[in-house]
């Protein structure tokens, strides 16, 4: 592996990002799987890195996801996303921030649409003031959330109260970088890194100590493609794509994985407790899972916030094993406590998914 | 009074065009831009169909050039600077300042190979066993293809079509002598390692022209290359080292993994990079479908570009096999030697 040449593939694909006043737009499921991520996003931006990002209540679905089963309409996807954009304009915000892989790519495909084909930009402008009176700009920069946190990794890295190095043995630790599909496969040049090698996840990972894990099937889907898991009966195709990748990702010997998608993480946490169960199969050490994180996760355990605020006990895949091996301390007995102090609940643990309770 | 001609480029088609046009008694400059005359020839090995040593072709060529040096003077690594017309002919001004008054230009300026790095997801330059065709050939004239760690490859894969027949880089146009090549190598690897496994990823199989749908045969018969209908999508490392490749075989309609020890990408041509400042200078066209010039037209002036007393010769009017430069150039001396003399 030549990292030089891959660094030369990473210098055509690098795109602007602005480091500050952002407009933020949360995911819809995101919110639902890893409820902390985005909170935490916010928390580090405006309390950590001292940032100007704003979010209103007012923004809803971008209509990425049925835009991708084919039950809504592009028209009426434009016309959402002008709204959003709209919000933007009247806050006074010009870059654009995401935090959902799907809203990301719908947001690029439109603009690109539109920069393309002007009338269609006046179409959707002329219905979005009849339906609504509002009127709208496109950003000037729409960057993903992950963008904005790669661009902002060695002030993260300044900051940092622990690493990605396993404190027993001094090494890096070894993390799976897993990009979101809709993140540079269908626009290479917006993402940061390009389709085929992006860095956007690899460069954070690089600079907060950890090692990236380039495996054979690294840029194949996680298992959340939508026709995969939204129509009941393709379900398998769903398990099957997962399975394909940890047993790929196996011979690597990963620590961890970082993800950057909403899907991403849930379908490589939740199927790996499938795998286990239906095969008795684990993919990490001494019978345990691989624990998948995001992005913002991550930065929260760089940055020293404990574990159970980061939401880590949602996962299916316990955090401890990494904890552990980073030196993070935390308290076994607070991982199902509430904000309030009062018992979240234990979720029933598959015996050959150890290290989740 | 003898006429002048010069010609840009001093691979095998300036060459033999030069030698051509110095047979019917005219002074010839070839203005090269490197240091050497041969082009992409004088980096090849062997040549299909019947494995002539590439060297041979080229010293008979350098000996022809060395001959007639009271009508050929090479001009080494020099450019075109800029060309004015006269009243019957051309005035040129090189990069090194010599001026040359001259009654016809030939443009020679051949081609280049596709950069296999702009196939990102196969990998060129980022694992350290996949190779191009040109890479392989250097490797043949030693007599010793070895992976990255020393060991003899168990599995080598020839990808056809990279940077050829393929829109993602702007190159729909077929590059001609990739297959024929990758047969020739696929048995010549054969030759050198019979335990090795090889395996021929393909789109169509162009075996035009004369020999080398032989080739073809014998590749399976005596050599047992596999030959599979399909076109790579992506290459990994695996943790051993290995290159997993991802394919489809479209005869068998399923997609497949192969691991490998080595691949070799078949990297077609382009346009050289000169291409688009020559035809501002020479006032000359370039084809917007494939970047290479443009002929007058493709049957009677096939020779001739679109500006009098300017011709074209070999690849740099689209893909061609070695023969087929070499018969072009001799066309083109004709055809400048009827326009000087009409």
């Amino acid at each position: 592996m030549n990292w030089e040449a891959k660094k030369l593939i990473w210098k055509d694909y690098q795109k602007e990002i602005p480091d500050d006043r952002y407009f933020y737009v949360r995911s819809c499921i995101r919110q639902n799987f890893w409820p902390a991520s985005e909170h935490h996003f916010l928390k580090i931006m405006r309390e950590d890195l001292g940032k100007d990002v704003y979010e209103t209540e007012h923004h809803t679905t971008c209509g990425g996801i049925g835009y991708h089963c084919d039950i809504v309409k592009v028209e009426t996807v434009m016309a959402i996303v002008a709204r959003q954009f709209a919000l933007m304009t009247e806050a006074g915000y010009k870059n654009y921030a995401v935090s959902c892989i799907t809203s990301f790519g719908l947001y690029t495909e439109i603009i690109h649409t539109w920069q393309t084909f002007p009338e269609i930009l006046e179409r959707t402008r002329r219905q979005l003031k009849e339906a609504t009176g509002r009127e709208f700009e496109i950003p000037e920069h729409v960057a993903h959330a992950s963008d904005i946190i790669y661009k902002l990794r060695h002030e993260i890295a300044a900051k940092a109260k622990y690493r990605l190095v396993n404190q027993k043995t001094g090494k890096p630790l070894k993390v799976v970088e897993h990009i979101g599909c809709h993140y540079a496969k269908m626009f290479p040049h917006k993402g940061v890194g390009g389709a085929e090698y992006p860095y956007v996840l690899a460069g954070m990972v690089e600079a907060w100590g950890g090692e990236v894990v380039d495996y054979p099937e690294r840029r194949h889907c996680c298992g959340f493609g939508f026709r995969q898991y939204f129509v009941k009966a393709n379900r398998g195709y769903s398990l099957s794509n997962t399975h394909k990748k940890f047993e790929s990702m196996e011979a690597f010997k990963p620590d961890m994985i970082i993800t950057n998608c909403p899907g991403c993480p849930y379908f490589l946490d939740r199927w790996q407790y499938v795998i286990a169960e239906s095969e008795g199969k684990t993919y990490g050490e001494n019978g345990q899972g691989i624990p998948v994180f995001t992005y913002e996760e991550v930065a929260g355990l760089v940055m020293g916030y404990d574990p159970w605020d980061l939401g880590l006990q949602v996962h299916q895949i316990g955090p401890e094993s990494v904890l552990d091996k980073m030196g993070i301390p935390y308290d076994p007995q607070a991982k199902y406590k509430g904000l309030d102090g009062k018992d979240i609940g234990k979720p029933e643990f598959p015996q050959n998914i150890m290290g989740c309770c | 009074m003898e006429d002048t001609i010069v010609i840009l480029g001093g691979g095998p088609a300036g060459m033999e065009a030069a030698l051509s046009l110095a047979g019917r008694g005219h002074k010839v400059y070839i203005v090269e831009k490197t240091g050497s005359l041969g082009g992409h020839l004088s980096r090849w090995d062997r040549l299909f169909p019947q494995q002539e040593p590439a060297q041979d072709i080229l010293e008979e060529l350098l000996n022809g050039i060395r001959k007639a040096d009271d009508k050929i003077e090479v001009i080494y690594n020099a450019q075109v600077q800029s060309v004015k017309r006269r009243m019957r002919g051309l005035e040129v001004m090189l990069s090194n300042q010599q001026l040359l008054l001259v009654d016809a230009l030939l443009v020679c300026c051949g081609f280049e190979l596709f950069r296999a790095e702009r196939k990102e997801e196969y990998g060129y330059g980022i694992y350290e066993n996949v190779l191009t065709s040109a890479d392989l050939e250097d490797r043949f004239k030693n007599r010793k293809v070895l992976c990255s760690d020393g060991r003899v490859p168990e599995r080598v894969a020839f990808v056809h079509c990279v940077g050829s027949r393929d829109e993602k880089v702007d190159h729909t146009y077929c590059s001609k002598v990739c297959c024929v090549t990758a047969v020739k190598q696929a048995c010549e690897i054969k030759e050198l390692y019979p335990q090795t496994e090889v395996f021929n990823l393909y789109m169509d199989l162009r075996m035009f022209d004369r020999y080398f749908e032989q080739m073809y045969h014998k590749a399976q018969s005596q050599y047992g290359v596999h030959f599979v209908r399909g076109r790579l999508s992506e290459v990994s490392e695996t943790a051993d080292g290995k290159l997993q490749i991802k394919t489809e075989d479209t005869l068998l309609g399923r997609p497949m993994k192969l691991t490998v020890d080595m691949l070799v990408l078949m990297t077609g041509m382009q346009a050289c990079a000169q291409t688009g400042e020559l035809s501002e200078k020479l006032d000359i066209k370039v084809s917007p479908s494939d970047h290479f010039f443009e002929t007058k037209d493709l049957f009677l002036k096939g020779n001739y570009a679109h500006a009098k007393g300017v011709f074209l010769a070999g690849a740099c009017t689209g893909p061609k096999s070695l023969p087929d430069t070499l018969q072009d150039a001799r066309s083109a001396a004709e055809s400048i030697h009827r326009y000087l003399t009409d």
